[in-house]
């Protein structure tokens, strides 16, 4: 195979959540001498932005969109240790967790997936994230951006439980805030009073690298 | 009086109109527009906006369902009354009862008597987990329990639904708790919305 086959094999092959071929391709093309960032940002990624798109057209459903997540992380296991060694840099740190009192997290995983893509290092706290959780992973991870993920209407005041216990740990200025999940909207997050929200996988990446500039250009390094 | 009812709660729905004699018809939207719950205000009011010709007062059978206000939206703007409460659950169970179910064991996954007797269409096959087994873990993998609110209080019926929602548990690895409602909550809800 070409190495431009195999890109489009790895495409397609993710579109169609098919994990063992998109493995298979991984290691052919890296056999081929092939960068692990040409396989992500020229297939993978987009393969996983095209599953976004198809699932706010109805196109996709869950499972689809959950196959696919689990082929392009699988591939990821592997691209992960050699996008270190290759220099790509790690452009920041995002601590992430689904709050407390909610299980939901097939969109929270799908935008750490996308978020490592992009080369984020991703901390993930799991679910049902307590503030205080939330608090001891920033005082020890010092992440550039902290996301709160909800998806019952009933836990997403643990937003503004989870903002206030940063208030209190002195940490607030610390750490960007971003929020999301399905019941949230742009109008919510300005109202709890975070810096940032996205309504899926890709729009949190272009977000978070946005917010990252602006804090950035404002701090002198 | 027409009712536009999500179709999981249409059927105890008329059931409850039929007791009480009240001279309503319930009309059904597909239950699996929940898994799309952006849709359901737009499909309310359309359905809604039809039965109005025929009918002198139109209500909406339907909680918040996953709609996150926008079903409320339809309902000020058309100036329709809907069922309290954020899903069924609440009417079967009481919002006070479902917040401590949920407070007690936040991975508690509810079924209703249909979602029992339809687990095969409206979740395995909905969430994929008849193409890919191996996905059961990814959405249940954070589930502790399995609680059936029953609505049924017919013997032989709940002893039918007991085999079925003990098999639907199984099928997700949980086990199962069974909290008898009945159907006084919907009752009431709709017996409100029926004297306006
Ligand atoms: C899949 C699903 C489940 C799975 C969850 C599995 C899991 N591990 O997460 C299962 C079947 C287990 C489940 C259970 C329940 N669910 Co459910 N579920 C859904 C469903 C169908 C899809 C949610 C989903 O995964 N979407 C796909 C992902 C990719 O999209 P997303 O979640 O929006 O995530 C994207 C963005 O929001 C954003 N994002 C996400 N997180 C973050 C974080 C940050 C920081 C940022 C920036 C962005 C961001 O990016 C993501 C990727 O694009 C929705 C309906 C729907 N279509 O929305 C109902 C829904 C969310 N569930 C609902 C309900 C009611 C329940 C149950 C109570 C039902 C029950 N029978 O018990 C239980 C919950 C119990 C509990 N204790 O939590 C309701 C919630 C309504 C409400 N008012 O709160 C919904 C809306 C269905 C409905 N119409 O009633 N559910």
């Amino acid at each position: 195979m070409t190495p431009e086959e195999i890109l489009q094999g790895l495409y397609d092959e993710t579109l169609k959540g098919n994990g063992p071929r998109v493995l298979e391709l991984t290691h052919q093309a890296l056999a081929l001498d092939m960068t692990p960032g040409s396989l992500l940002f020229d297939a993978l990624i987009p393969a996983l932005e095209e599953v976004g798109a198809r699932f706010e057209r109805g196109d996709y459903f869950v499972p689809e969109m959950l196959i696919a997540g689990r082929a392009m992380a699988g591939s990821m296991e592997i691209l992960r240790p050699l996008l270190a060694d290759t220099g790509v840099e790690t452009i920041g740190k995002f601590v992430m967790g689904t709050v407390k009192g909610d299980v939901h997290d097939i969109g929270k995983n799908l935008v750490n997936i996308m978020l490592e893509g992009a080369g984020f290092e991703v901390i993930d706290l799991g679910v049902q994230v307590a503030p205080e959780k939330f608090v001891a992973a920033i005082e020890e991870h010092e992440p550039d951006i902290v996301g709160f993920s909800a998806f019952l209407t009933t836990t997403m005041p643990m937003f503004k439980a989870n903002l206030n216990a940063l208030e209190k740990a002195g940490l607030r200025d610390k750490v960007i805030v971003m929020v999301g999940g399905a019941p949230v909207t742009q109008e919510y997050a300005d109202v709890v009073g975070a810096d940032g929200y996205a309504a899926d996988a890709s729009a949190t990446v272009k977000r978070a690298k946005a917010l990252l500039k602006e804090r950035r250009s404002k701090v002198p390094a | 009086m027409a009712v536009v009812a999500c179709g999981a709660i249409a059927q105890p729905m008329a059931q409850s109109v039929a007791r009480h004699g009240w001279s309503v018809d319930v009309h059904p939207l597909p239950p699996l527009l929940h898994n799309q719950p952006h849709r359901i205000a737009s499909e309310v009011e359309r359905l809604a906006g039809s039965l109005a010709e025929r009918y002198d007062r139109v209500v909406v059978g339907y909680a918040d369902c996953g709609t996150y206000g926008a079903l409320d939206e339809v309902c000020e703007r058309l100036g329709l009354e809907r069922l309290p409460g954020l899903h069924c659950y609440d009417l079967y169970a009481g919002a006070d009862r479902m917040e401590e179910l949920l407070d007690a064991e936040p991975g508690t996954y509810l079924l209703t008597d249909f979602l029992v007797r339809s687990f095969a269409r409206t979740v395995e096959q909905e969430l994929g987990l008849d193409r890919w087994p191996e996905l059961r873990d990814e959405y249940f993998r954070h589930y502790t329990r399995v609680v059936w609110l029953a609505q049924s209080t017919d013997e032989l019926e709940l002893r039918e639904l007991r085999t079925l929602a003990q098999a639907a548990a199984e099928r997700i690895g949980l086990p199962l708790e069974v909290l008898h409602t009945g159907s006084v909550g919907l009752d009431a809800a709709l017996g409100a919305l029926v004297d306006g």
